[in-house]
């Protein structure tokens, strides 16, 4: 496949390319998971495509509790989360199944761009257990097609990284979100592809987010959005927010106000990098490499399905008191700088970054660190969400349905 | 001696402990990361890992920096070595 000028120029240039063993797709984007997905259209096709997982070891059901009456910018949102959730490359082929034949081939449309296998099943005039044996049958062909596949040698630069921090304290600020941010200076020039969200955690930050846009279109965008955001949050709140942002964990771990937590949230997109672009809830970047904000919930689960729906394919989640979200489809690595945390929740960190508060680790070996953690997982290493069966999938619900 | 609490910017006018143990009476080392200096601070509470600690008197209405930035504003008067949340400190937004 012919590759752009200006992306083997970037490479030749780097010192690092940072090679990694990924699973390339069909239309050239680079996967480091190689999942069946069993999608339901709607929270009516969660058991059947909950059977057909069942029923066929090695493939992934993703029950959601949506898709029903939903219209406007809601229903568009509903579509581009399913179908960008199929077209992620860490997806290798996908089972459709849905209520209704119209809407589920629209999703079996949308995916099928891709060039991957996807095939759609509808219930109505079939009932559940004919569905299920006939979804079966394709499920079953696609996941022995499937775990053929070969990992080949891949570059950071057809890496697409997402970042969320979660239960957050005021050692997020500290280290583990700065932990984040040192990778991200150091793998952008490189030409990694990568993302950051959570509208309302930049309360207070905003003005900082301002600078750091590429250019003053990008800025605009960006106070457009906040400031939407911001209207959502006036229209309905009853009270400043605290114990919704932050968070009943946040205040146990220190940290008072959004102010204090927004300027911690901000750590994660280091010191050098510019956002390039402005991106709708799960739409996917189109400019190219560089750093990205997204749209989004500051609600974990939400936020990281947004991302994984436009394409991101491994997430960096930074947490204080012990956030343990994973996602299905798009590993998530968690790094902390809480020793209490460290020390009383080992089994969902992937790095402790808490030696930066004892002064034995600097930022720079953190960042490091991050990177050969996050190289690994890349390579196939599970992350603690994975191996402890963390798979939320959560759709996000922009207002009632009709 | 070991780093007790950790201040972001000269700015600030509060610190974070990162000990567990932080008891009424101790006097705490700082590290200030801007400038890599080093400050102290006597406790006067048992300020718990991740929580702050004015770092001079604070009184009602003043705004809390750090980070270099407004974090929101006291809504009670705190001494230098007290705890500082949410029982003295409040959001600007919202």
């Amino acid at each position: 496949m012919a590759k752009a000028p200006a992306v083997i120029k970037k490479r030749s240039k780097s010192v690092g390319k940072m090679p990694f063993m990924g699973y390339r797709r069909e239309n050239g984007r680079v996967g480091i998971r190689n999942h069946v997905i069993i999608l339901p259209l709607d929270d009516l096709s969660n058991a059947a495509a909950e059977a057909v997982a069942n029923n066929i070891k090695g493939t992934l059901a993703l029950p959601h509790a949506y898709g029903r009456l939903q219209f406007g910018e809601d229903l568009a949102l509903h579509f581009r989360t399913l179908i960008g959730t199929g077209c992620n490359a860490n997806v290798a082929a996908v089972v459709v199944i849905g209520i209704e034949p119209g809407w589920t081939g629209r999703v079996v449309e949308g995916i099928a761009k891709t060039g991957k296998p996807v095939q759609g099943f509808a219930i109505e005039g079939n009932g559940d257990l004919k569905t299920i044996e006939s979804a079966s049958r394709v499920a079953q062909q696609f996941v022995m097609w499937a775990t053929e596949k070969q990992r080949e040698e891949c570059y950071i630069d057809e890496l697409w990284v997402s970042t969320k921090c979660g239960e957050s304290d005021t050692t997020s600020g500290l280290a583990s979100c700065p932990t984040v941010g040192n990778l991200i200076d150091k793998v952008d020039p490189l030409g990694a592809t990568t993302c950051f969200g959570e509208t309302s955690e930049l309360t207070g930050a905003e003005k900082e987010m301002v600078k750091r846009a590429l250019n003053k279109n990008v800025a605009d965008k960006f106070m457009a959005t906040f400031n939407a955001y911001q209207d959502v949050i006036n229209r309905f709140k009853t009270s400043d927010l605290s114990e919704s942002q932050p968070t009943k964990g946040n205040i146990a771990g220190g940290l008072t106000t959004i102010e204090e937590k927004a300027f911690g949230n901000f750590q994660k997109i280091g010191h050098k990098t510019q956002y390039i672009d402005v991106l709708t809830p799960a739409e996917a970047p189109a400019k190219g490499p560089g750093l990205y904000f997204m749209d989004t919930s500051s609600a974990a689960a939400e936020c990281v399905t947004l991302q994984a729906a436009a394409g991101f394919v491994v997430h960096l989640f930074p947490t204080g008191q012990g956030n343990v979200i994973g996602n299905p489809i798009e590993p998530v690595i968690k790094l902390t700088a809480n020793p209490k945390t460290a020390r009383l929740m080992p089994e969902h960190i992937d790095l402790d970054v808490s030696g930066i508060l004892r002064r034995e680790m600097d930022l720079d070996e953190a960042g490091d660190r991050l990177i050969d953690v996050m190289i690994r997982v890349c390579n196939g290493r599970y992350t603690c969400a994975e191996a402890l069966g963390h798979r939320e999938f959560v759709m996000t619900k922009l207002y009632q349905s009709a | 001696m070991a780093t007790q609490f950790i201040v972001h910017d000269k700015k600030d006018t509060v610190g974070v402990v990162v000990v567990e143990d932080v008891k009424p009476g101790m006097t705490l080392e700082g590290w200030v990361m801007e400038g890599d200096g080093t400050i102290k601070v006597k406790a006067l509470k048992a300020v718990p890992l991740g929580h702050k600690i004015a770092l001079g008197d604070l009184k009602k209405g003043d705004t809390v920096l750090k980070y270099g930035h407004d974090i929101g504003r006291m809504v009670a008067d705190a001494k230098k070595g007290d705890h500082v949340h949410v029982h003295n400190m409040k959001t600007k937004r919202w």
